[in-house]
C-alpha cells in the first residue's frame, strides 16, 4: 500500500498541522485525522504483526472493528497498549508504537513462526501440553507468550483521571449515523429525555465525509443541539446492556487533547438508565477470505472510500476491488473525482445488476466479472495480485491463474448488522436467507433496532424504519399518542450478495481472524477433528476471542463450519456477543475508587493517639489498628515479647474500640438472646455479663463475644471486630423474618463507644486511682460484673471485669468523643505502675496463651466441641443452630479437635503448618490437622500455636512434625492442652 | 438492577443484598424432626422463572424485603416487607 493525501476532501482541517510519532519516525497530519489516517497518507504499509505467526499487517478497516493497527501510546511515562490506530485522533506530541514485533516492526525474528505454521495450527496448546507431555509447558510457556501476544501493559500505576456518573433517560440511542440522527430528533420533538451515543469523534456514521450527506446531516445535527432534552455525547461507546434498563457507557474525554487533560478527565464512565434502547448500531463490512488475504494492502472496500471521504487519503496509488455484491460500486465516480486511483473491479459473480453496472460505465474501470483473487505477492506491500475465472456455485477456481498489479485491495463480502448490543439480552441472531447475513433476533422489550444493523441497507428504507421505530418506542413510552403506527418499511436485497465464503483451488493461508491467524483450514482441521459447536469451535481455534470480538470473522467462521458440515447456515447457530462491545479500561471502571478510595478507612476515636506514640498500624478489615509499638531498634518480635510479658508482670492496656457493639433492647431482648445464644441468657442478672456463643443454623460456630445486660430490657451484645456488619444482619433477619412477634430492637452502637482493655495484676490498683469513686474490690466488683462511674475528671465511664488475656482485667467503655481523654486519664494513672501500651500482636500472644479462638479456629467448618466449647451448648432450651447439633457428621471421631502446640527446639512454628508424623520434610505426607494460630509464648519461654487436630485430646503428650513445605520449614512440636497458662483462672479471678 | 425498597423507592441492586430463600420456612424447634431442620438447611428449589427471595436493604433503611425475582431474565417482579405484615408498624 502507498497511500498518498488528496488534494481536495475529507472533514480534516487543512491549515491545522498535527506532529507526532510513529515508531519514533516524525510524522504530520492534520486535525481530524486519525492516526490510521495519517499514517496512510504518509505512505505507511505496515502497521503490525500477527498474534501468533507475526505475519506482517496492515490497515483493515476504518471504524472500531479493526483487527490488525493496534498501537501503544505513550504518554508521561505510562503507556496505554492495544490502542486501535483507526480510533486515535491525532494531536501534537502523540507517540505511537507498534506491537508484537521483535526487534522492529520490518524486521520481525520471531516471524519465523509462520515457516513453522502448520505447527501452531488449531488446538496446538492443547495438543502438545496436555496429556503426558504437560510437563513441556512449564519450560515453553514463558518462550511462547513473548512470542504470541498482543501489547505489553504499563508496569506503574496510570496517572490520568477518570470519573463515574450515573444518569437517566427516556431513550438511549446508540450510533449516531442518520438513522440515529433522526431517531433522536423524533424521539426528543415529542420531549422524551435523550441520550444519544457515537463511539466517533464526529456523528453522522456511514455517511460522515459524503458530500451528498453532509447537508443532511448538519441539518440534524443544529435541530438536536437546539433541544434541551437531548444529551449528544460523541466518542462515547457503549460497551453494554445490562439488567433493569441499565447500560455501561465510556466516554473519552480528553485523551485525544493534551491541553484539555488537566481538567478533564481521561475517560468518564456513565452508568446510564434509559427506559429504552434504540440500536441504530449499523454494520460492519465483511471481508472475503483468500490466500493472502492478510497481507499489508488488502483492506475493506468501504475503508478505501471512507479514507477518501473522511480523512482525503488515498489507500494506494494502484487500487482494485476484490466483491461479491454491488455495494462496492457505490460512489466510484465520487472517488475517481477525488483522484482516488482505482483500476478493476473484481467480482466473484457472473453478472451484475444494472445499477451497479451504470456506476462502472460512468467510471470507466475495467470490470472482470465471473474471477477470484487466488493470490497475494508480496510480503511487506502487495506487488501485485493473481486472478483466475471462478464458478460461483461450486465456488471453485475454473480456469488459469493470471497476474494483475496493483498496490492495494479493497475487498467485501457483505455487510453484517452490527448485533453485539442486541445479542448480549437474550436476542439470539437470525440468519436471513435474502440479505445472505445475520439480522438481530427478538427483543426482549427493552430495545428496538433501526437502520442497516435492522437490515435496511437502503439509504430511504433505513430513515423510514428510523422514525417508525423512534414512533413505536414514545408510543410503548406513553410520550405520543399517535393513533396510528407507521408501517415498517420491507426489506430490500440492495446489494444483491452473491455469497462467497471460500475459494476451493487456491492454494495458501486464507485467514478468518485476522487478529487470532485462525484460517480457513484451522475451521475445517477442527471440523475433521470433531469440533462441530460453534462454540467448541470457538474455543478450539479462537476465533472471534481477540480483543475484537470478531466483528470481521464470526459470520465467515460460522459460513466455513456450515459449509464442512454441508449444513444451512442457521443450522449451525451462532455464538453470543458478551460485553464489552470494545475494549474499556479499567480506568474508567474503577474510576476514583482507588488507593484510599477503593473503601472507607475506619479510625478509633484513639487513632492519632496511636500514631504519636509510635505505633505500627495494620489493618483489620476495614479498621486501623495498632500492631505493636516498638521501642528504640526493636523488631515485631522483641515489641511484642516486651508488651505481653510486662501486662504478665505489672500493667497493660489496649484500644478494643473496633470491637462490634449492638444494643438490643425491648421487652423481649432477654429471650431474644437466650435463642440467639447457644448458652443460657434468659436469667442474666442485671449489671452482669455473659461470654456468649453463636452457631449458625447447621451447627457451626458463627461468632462469639459478650453479652451486657444493662436493664431488664437493654443489653450491649458485643462481636468480634471481623462479624460486627454481619451479626446485625442476622439479628435482624430472625427478627423481620422468623421470630416476628418478638418486641426487640437491634441497633449498631459500635461507633458510638470507645473501648479500653486493662488487664494485668496491678490492672486494681490502677484503675482504683484512675477512678476514685468506682470500688474496685473484688467482693464489691466481682468477675463479670459491669459498674456505671466516672473518672477523676468526670467523665462518665461503663465497665465490665472481663478476661480475655487470663489477667484480671476489665474493659473500660466511655462515649467515642471521650474516648482520648479517658484514655490518656488512664495512662497518666498507669504509669507508677510500669503500664505498657500493647497492640494487636501481643493481644493475640496473650490469647494464645490461655487458648482462646478467634477467626482463625472459628473457620467455619468447626463446631463448639471441636474448639472445647462444647459444655456452651445447651441441652434445655433451643436455639440457633440447635436442630442441627446432634447430626452424625458432628459425632464423627476423625473431626478435628483443638489442641496446643509447643515447639520442641528454638524454632517457631507457622501458622498455616500441617501437622504429620513424618520427622523428615517429605511430600506427599498425610495431615493430621493445621496450625491455626502461632506465636512466642513469654509466659512459657517457648514457640507456641494452637491447631486443629483429628482426635487430638487422644494425641495430648506425644510427638508430632508441624511441617511447611513451600517454606522447608518442619519443626518437632508437642500437643498439649489449649490452654497454656494459668489453667485454673486464678489470675482472672484474683 | 433497580429494586423497589417500600420506605426508600427505587434504589440500585448495590444498596442491597441477599439474605436467603424466602420460601422456605424456619422449623418451629419443640416440633421439628431433624429432617426438617436439613431441610430448611439445605434443600432449596432452585426454579426457572419467578422466586420469592429475600433482600436486606442494608445500605439504606435495613428493611427487610420480600423480592420476587424472575431468574431467567432477571426481572424484579414485585417487593414487599417480608415476614407476617404487622398493623401500625410506626417505626
Ligand atoms: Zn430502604
Amino acid at each position: 500500500m502507498s497511500g498518498f493525501r488528496l488534494k481536495t476532501g475529507g472533514l480534516i482541517d487543512r491549515s491545522q498541522t498535527r506532529t507526532f510519532t510513529f515508531d519514533s519516525k516524525k510524522m504530520s497530519g492534520f486535525a481530524g485525522d486519525t492516526l490510521a489516517s495519517a499514517l496512510l497518507a504518509n505512505g505507511q504499509s505496515l502497521f503490525g504483526r500477527s498474534f501468533k505467526y507475526h505475519r506482517p499487517r496492515g490497515l483493515m478497516s476504518v471504524g472500531s472493528e479493526e483487527p490488525n493497527a493496534l498501537v501503544t501510546l505513550a504518554r508521561d511515562g505510562v503507556q496505554e497498549p492495544n490502542a486501535r490506530a483507526t480510533m486515535v485522533e491525532i494531536f501534537d506530541g502523540l507517540k505511537a508504537t507498534s506491537q508484537n514485533r521483535w526487534p522492529s516492526l520490518s524486521f520481525d525474528l520471531l516471524s519465523a513462526n509462520q515457516l513453522a505454521g502448520p505447527m501452531l495450527q488449531a488446538g496446538f496448546y492443547y495438543k502438545t501440553f496436555m496429556g503426558p507431555t504437560r510437563k513441556a509447558w512449564r519450560f515453553y510457556e514463558p518462550l511462547i507468550r513473548r512470542a504470541a501476544g498482543l501489547g505489553k501493559a504499563a508496569q506503574k500505576p496510570d496517572p490520568d483521571r477518570y470519573e463515574k456518573i450515573n444518569s437517566f433517560a427516556d431513550i438511549l440511542i446508540v450510533g449516531g449515523g442518520i438513522a440515529g440522527l433522526t431517531a433522536a430528533l423524533k424521539a426528543a420533538e415529542k420531549n422524551a429525555r435523550v441520550v444519544l451515543v457515537d463511539e466517533h469523534a464526529e456523528f453522522g456514521g456511514y455517511h460522515r465525509g459524503d458530500p451528498r450527506e453532509a447537508d443532511t446531516i448538519a441539518d440534524l445535527l443544529v435541530r438536536l443541539k437546539s433541544l434541551d432534552n437531548v444529551s449528544m455525547l460523541p466518542r462515547t461507546t457503549c460497551f453494554g446492556q445490562y439488567d433493569g434498563g441499565t447500560y455501561g457507557l465510556v466516554e473519552r474525554v480528553s485523551g485525544h487533547n493534551r491541553e484539555a487533560m488537566q481538567f478533564a478527565p481521561c475517560e468518564r464512565y456513565h452508568v446510564l438508565r434509559a427506559r429504552h434502547a434504540i440500536y441504530a448500531t449499523g454494520a460492519i463490512e465483511r471481508p472475503l477470505v483468500f490466500p493472502g488475504n492478510d497481507r499489508p494492502g488488502v483492506m475493506l472496500a468501504d475503508a478505501v472510500r471512507a479514507y477518501a471521504l473522511r480523512y482525503g487519503v488515498s489507500a494506494g496509488r494502484d487500487v482494485v476491488l476484490f466483491t461479491s455484491h454491488d455495494g462496492a460500486y457505490k460512489q466510484l465516480s465520487t472517488l475517481q473525482d477525488m483522484g482516488v486511483p482505482i483500476r478493476a473491479i473484481v467480482d466473484t459473480r457472473t453478472a451484475i445488476s444494472d445499477i451497479a453496472m451504470a456506476q462502472v460505465a460512468a467510471t470507466g474501470l475495467q470490470l472482470i466479472t465471473g474471477h477470484t483473487v487466488t493470490q497475494i505477492h508480496g510480503h511487506h506491500r502487495i506487488k501485485r495480485i493473481s486472478i483466475a475465472p471462478f464458478d460461483p456455485y461450486t465456488s471453485a477456481v475454473n480456469g488459469k491463474e493470471r497476474a494483475f498489479e496493483c498496490d492495494c485491495l479493497g475487498i467485501s463480502g457483505g455487510w453484517t448488522p452490527s448485533i453485539h448490543l442486541t445479542s448480549q439480552m437474550g436476542g439470539a441472531p437470525e440468519w436471513d436467507e435474502t440479505l445472505h447475513t445475520v439480522l438481530p433476533g427478538a427483543s426482549n422489550g427493552s430495545w428496538s433496532v433501526c437502520g442497516s444493523v435492522a437490515g435496511y441497507f437502503d439509504r430511504e428504507d433505513s430513515v423510514q424504519s428510523a422514525e417508525q421505530t423512534a414512533e413505536q418506542v414514545l408510543r410503548k413510552l406513553s410520550l405520543s399518542r399517535a393513533r396510528k403506527a407507521l408501517a415498517q418499511p420491507e426489506r430490500k436485497d440492495v446489494l444483491n450478495v452473491g455469497p462467497v465464503w471460500s475459494i476451493k483451488g487456491a492454494v495458501g493461508n486464507a485467514f478468518v481472524d485476522f487478529q487470532h491467524d485462525v484460517t480457513a483450514d484451522d475451521i475445517l482441521l477442527a471440523h475433521q477433528e470433531g469440533f462441530l459447536s460453534v462454540e467448541h469451535l470457538k474455543r478450539y481455534t479462537t476465533l472471534g476471542m481477540g480483543t475484537d470480538q470478531g466483528k470481521l470473522s464470526n459470520i465467515n467462521g460460522l459460513a466455513l463450519m456450515a459449509e464442512a458440515r454441508g449444513l444451512e447456515i442457521p443450522k449451525v447457530g451462532t455464538t453470543r456477543f458478551r460485553p464489552p462491545y470494545t475494549p474499556v479500561s479499567f480506568g474508567s471502571l474503577v474510576a476514583d475508587a482507588r488507593g484510599s478510595h477503593w473503601r472507607p478507612t475506619r479510625r478509633t476515636a484513639l487513632h492519632s493517639w496511636h500514631l504519636d506514640a509510635g505505633a505500627e498500624m495494620i489493618d483489620a478489615g476495614l479498621w486501623k489498628r495498632p500492631r505493636v509499638y516498638k521501642r528504640g531498634d526493636e523488631d515485631l518480635e522483641q515489641a511484642y515479647i516486651r508488651e505481653a510479658r510486662t501486662t504478665r508482670q505489672s500493667v497493660g492496656i489496649v484500644d478494643v474500640s473496633t470491637l462490634g457493639k449492638i444494643a438490643v433492647q425491648g421487652p423481649d431482648a432477654a429471650g431474644f438472646l437466650d435463642q440467639v445464644y447457644s448458652n443460657a441468657f434468659a436469667k442474666l442478672a442485671v449489671g452482669k455479663a455473659r461470654y456468649g456463643l453463636m452457631l449458625r443454623e447447621d451447627g457451626i460456630v458463627y461468632d462469639d463475644g459478650t453479652a451486657w445486660r444493662l436493664s431488664e430490657t437493654e443489653f450491649l451484645v458485643t462481636t468480634t471486630t471481623a462479624q460486627a456488619a454481619a451479626v446485625l444482619e442476622h439479628l435482624e433477619l430472625y427478627l423481620a423474618v422468623h421470630w416476628p412477634d418478638l418486641k426487640v430492637h437491634v441497633t449498631s452502637v459500635t461507633d458510638q463507644w470507645a473501648g479500653a482493655s486493662v488487664a494485668g495484676p496491678k490492672a486494681r490498683a490502677m484503675l482504683s486511682s484512675a477512678m476514685p469513686s468506682i470500688d474496685f474490690d473484688n467482693d464489691a466488683f466481682p468477675f463479670m460484673a459491669i459498674r456505671h462511674g466516672k473518672t477523676a475528671q468526670g467523665i462518665p465511664v461503663m465497665l465490665c471485669r472481663l478476661s480475655f488475656s487470663g489477667e484480671l482485667a476489665y474493659e473500660v467503655f466511655t462515649p467515642s468523643r471521650y474516648g482520648l481523654a479517658v484514655w490518656e486519664e488512664l495512662q497518666a494513672a498507669g504509669k507508677p505502675m510500669d503500664l505498657v501500651t500493647y497492640g494487636m500482636e501481643a493481644l493475640g500472644t496473650l490469647r494464645i496463651e490461655k487458648g482462646h479462638v478467634v477467626s482463625s479456629e472459628l473457620n467455619g467448618l468447626t463446631t463448639a466441641e471441636m474448639v472445647g466449647l462444647g459444655g456452651m451448648a445447651s441441652q434445655k432450651k433451643p436455639y440457633i443452630g440447635s436442630g442441627m447439633t446432634d447430626r452424625t457428621a458432628f459425632q464423627d471421631e476423625r473431626r478435628h479437635q483443638l489442641v496446643g502446640l509447643v515447639s520442641k527446639s528454638d524454632a517457631s512454628v507457622l501458622t498455616g503448618s500441617h501437622l504429620v508424623r513424618s520427622p523428615v520434610l517429605t511430600t506427599p505426607c498425610l495431615s493430621l490437622g493445621h496450625v491455626t494460630s502461632a506465636t512466642y509464648s513469654p509466659a512459657r519461654e517457648k514457640y507456641v500455636a494452637l491447631a486443629l487436630l483429628e482426635k487430638g485430646r487422644d494425641l495430648i503428650g506425644r510427638e508430632l512434625y508441624a511441617t511447611f513445605p513451600l517454606k522447608g520449614h518442619h519443626v518437632a512440636v508437642e500437643v498439649v492442652d489449649p490452654c497454656f497458662f494459668d489453667k485454673d483462672g486464678e489470675r482472672m479471678h484474683g | 438492577m433497580l429494586i423497589l425498597c417500600p420506605n426508600c423507592g427505587d434504589r440500585d441492586l448495590s444498596e442491597f443484598s441477599y439474605v436467603g430463600d424466602a420460601t422456605v420456612q424456619r422449623p418451629n424447634p419443640p416440633e421439628a424432626r431433624p429432617e426438617d431442620w436439613q431441610s430448611f438447611v439445605y434443600h432449596r428449589q432452585n426454579p426457572r422463572g419467578p422466586h420469592r427471595e429475600l433482600w436486606q436493604h442494608n445500605g439504606g433503611c435495613r428493611l427487610i424485603l420480600e423480592v420476587t425475582r424472575n431468574t431467567l431474565t432477571h426481572e424484579i417482579v414485585g417487593t414487599k416487607v417480608a415476614g407476617p405484615q404487622r398493623a401500625g408498624s410506626g417505626t
